[in-house]
């Protein structure tokens, strides 16, 4: 089974509080640190897990600059077999269907069985496995969280969906299946994994090595852009406790009792 | 020139689902001129028809025996055949409308714009909308050109719901034209849905819920938890990364994938407050937040704050409530 597990570098949000800069054209992105996307890494480990189980390979592919190679030999490091990164100024400001034309041209110059994204990354916006699937008239799956491998023409999977309850679906391969949070943990890596890696070569295309067309990607191309961003106000707000420690302990306690919650 | 808007109609069991009348608000907000055509796929659906005809004007079925599970593979392609390119699609952005949407906007040839919360007005062909990002720590605006069509998704809960008119809609049988070339989409088959597992506790049930998210940082941390929710006589849930760490069952999960609770009082502790979470908590319960990011989304919705790491905050809470009794 070849795999190919496309990943995003991104801001993470466990560490870091995310905030506007001042003139609101961007986020505060000084002292950021950035890792994997969440979701690319338990795609990565599904990835890894089904090609130890069944052979095959698994190769990650990033669009970005080339600070995105880290995040490949991050996810080489957990065992990926192959990275690719795919990097040219033309690709700026592509929006979802830009990123989704970009992959598609990277993909048909190999054979995969399985293509995997993340079920969504910092942006929230989980579009680009679906128009990847669909510009490659591959059948598609989203919110995936469970797959089995049953023979080499189709798979089981598992789709997270309301309440609680899983869709259990057939699908065949070559398939696209963006991975939901939870389908499995993926494994620690630590420097020495890093270090093991940090001088295998990572392939570099640009526009012209792909043979792209690049009417079809760049901020020309785009028909969404952002325009700015600002802190949501989604509700009145909470009121907010001052005072010391033991203060907003007291004071919440009376609170409490008034609302019924301490019985 | 006024837009072709199609809303895709969510029901389940005969019942139009709680987001058709938000998408029709979202419609009326984009366009006021617009005419807005309600879609209604599956099998046995003339009830849901009828009902829709007091919202829209025109409503479209695509009705066959084999769509009674809505999967998105076939009914993208039955889309295909029916939307004229250059059409507007607005769709609830929930597990559906994500599986769905992204290839309907290839297969359209339109922009696509996820999970939008709000519309802001169309400046030259180009639709001003809001989204969040970073699970909803930011806002931003984006501008999406709908000259061409567009396939939207709309946030559940971000439209308030229009309330049912006297439209006189009618109902048009898209039924013949969907299926032309036959099923589409069979390399994905639907085989089954398993239903949520019962776990050791209802939290459904319970009237105060002591609820923890990333913001507990080790699993050892939970204990601490467990004994607020005893001192305090309530459950102990959780949002999503509890979960994905395997800290606690998925049975005691809030939000949209998973329980929709409805307590009286939630404690919500290093919970940052994603939509997703939020859409499992019903019925306005008396909501404290506890989280050390003075940031954090949880805050905006919460009645009550307090800026603290809850690991320092939540024993000193428990003591306190424990002489107290």
């Amino acid at each position: 089974m070849d795999i190919l597990v496309c990943v995003k570098r991104v801001p993470d949000t466990a560490e870091n509080e995310i905030s506007v800069n001042g003139s609101g054209t961007d986020i505060e992105r000084d002292d950021l640190v950035y890792s994997v996307n969440e979701w690319d890494n338990y795609a990565v480990e599904e990835a890894i897990q089904i090609r130890d189980k069944v052979g095959g390979s698994v190769t990650v592919i990033s669009v970005g600059d080339s600070e995105s190679e880290e995040v490949l030999r991050r996810e080489m490091a957990m065992g990926a077999d192959k990275g690719i990164l795919i990097s040219d100024g033309a690709f700026e400001g592509s929006d979802g269907k830009g990123l989704a034309v970009i992959l598609k041209t990277a993909i048909e110059k190999d054979k995969y069985d399985l293509i995997f994204t993340g079920a969504q990354a910092d942006d929230g916006a989980g579009q680009v496995g679906g128009m990847l699937a669909a510009m490659l008239d591959l059948p598609y799956a989203s919110l995936v969280n469970f797959i089995e491998v049953s023979d080499d023409k189709k798979i089981k999977i598992g789709r997270e969906i309301a309440g609680g309850q899983q869709e259990i679906d057939e699908i065949d391969l070559p398939c696209v299946l963006s991975i939901q949070t939870g389908i499995n943990e993926p494994r620690y890596v630590g420097i020495r994994g890093i270090r093991k890696v940090a001088s295998v070569e990572i392939p570099v295309l640009g526009a012209s090595d792909l043979g792209i067309d690049q009417g079809l990607v760049g901020s020309a191309a785009a028909k969404v852009s952002r325009v700015d961003y600002f802190m949501p106000a989604l509700g009145k707000g909470a009121e907010i406790l001052e005072g010391s420690i033991e203060e907003k302990a007291d004071k919440l306690i009376e609170l409490l009792k008034s609302k019924g919650g301490i019985k | 020139m006024a837009f072709q808007i199609f809303t895709y109609i969510l029901h389940k069991d005969g019942v139009v689902d709680d987001t058709a009348a938000e998408m029709a608000a979202a419609a009326a907000k984009l366009d006021p001129a617009a005419s807005v055509t309600a879609i209604v796929v599956g099998s046995k659906t003339d009830p849901v028809c009828s009902s829709l005809t007091a919202s829209f004007k025109e409503v479209w079925k695509i009705d066959n025996d084999a769509l009674a599970y809505p999967n998105s593979e076939v009914i993208r392609g039955l889309l295909a055949n029916v939307i004229p390119k250059g059409s507007i699609v607005l769709i609830a952005h929930d597990h559906f409308g994500m599986d769905l949407s992204p290839g309907l906007s290839v297969k359209l040839d339109g922009a696509y714009l996820p999970d939008a919360v709000g519309f802001e007005g169309i400046e030259g062909g180009k639709l001003k909308a809001v989204r969040q990002e970073y699970s909803g720590q930011v806002s931003t605006h984006v501008l999406c050109d709908i000259s061409g069509g567009a396939v939207i998704t709309i946030r559940p809960g971000s439209f308030t719901a229009l309330a049912a008119g006297s439209a006189g809609g009618s109902v048009v049988d898209k039924t013949g034209d969907a299926l032309t070339s036959g099923m589409p989409g069979g390399k994905r088959r639907f085989v089954e849905v398993i239903e949520a597992e019962v776990g050791d506790v209802d939290i459904t049930k319970s009237e105060v819920l002591v609820s923890i998210g990333r913001g507990i940082g080790e699993q050892e941390n939970i204990e601490i938890v467990n004994e607020l929710a005893k001192a305090m006589g309530g459950d102990v849930s959780c949002s999503r990364p509890i979960i994905d760490a395997k800290w606690l069952e998925k049975s005691r999960q809030v939000g949209t994938s998973g329980k929709t609770v409805k307590p009286k009082v939630y404690m919500a502790l290093g919970i940052s407050g994603s939509f997703q979470h939020l859409g499992g908590i019903k019925g306005s319960p008396f909501m404290v937040a506890v989280n050390k990011n003075p940031k954090a989304p949880i805050f905006q919705v919460a009645d009550i704050g307090v800026v603290e790491d809850l690991i320092e905050f939540v024993p000193m809470l428990t003591e306190k409530i424990n002489e107290m009794k």
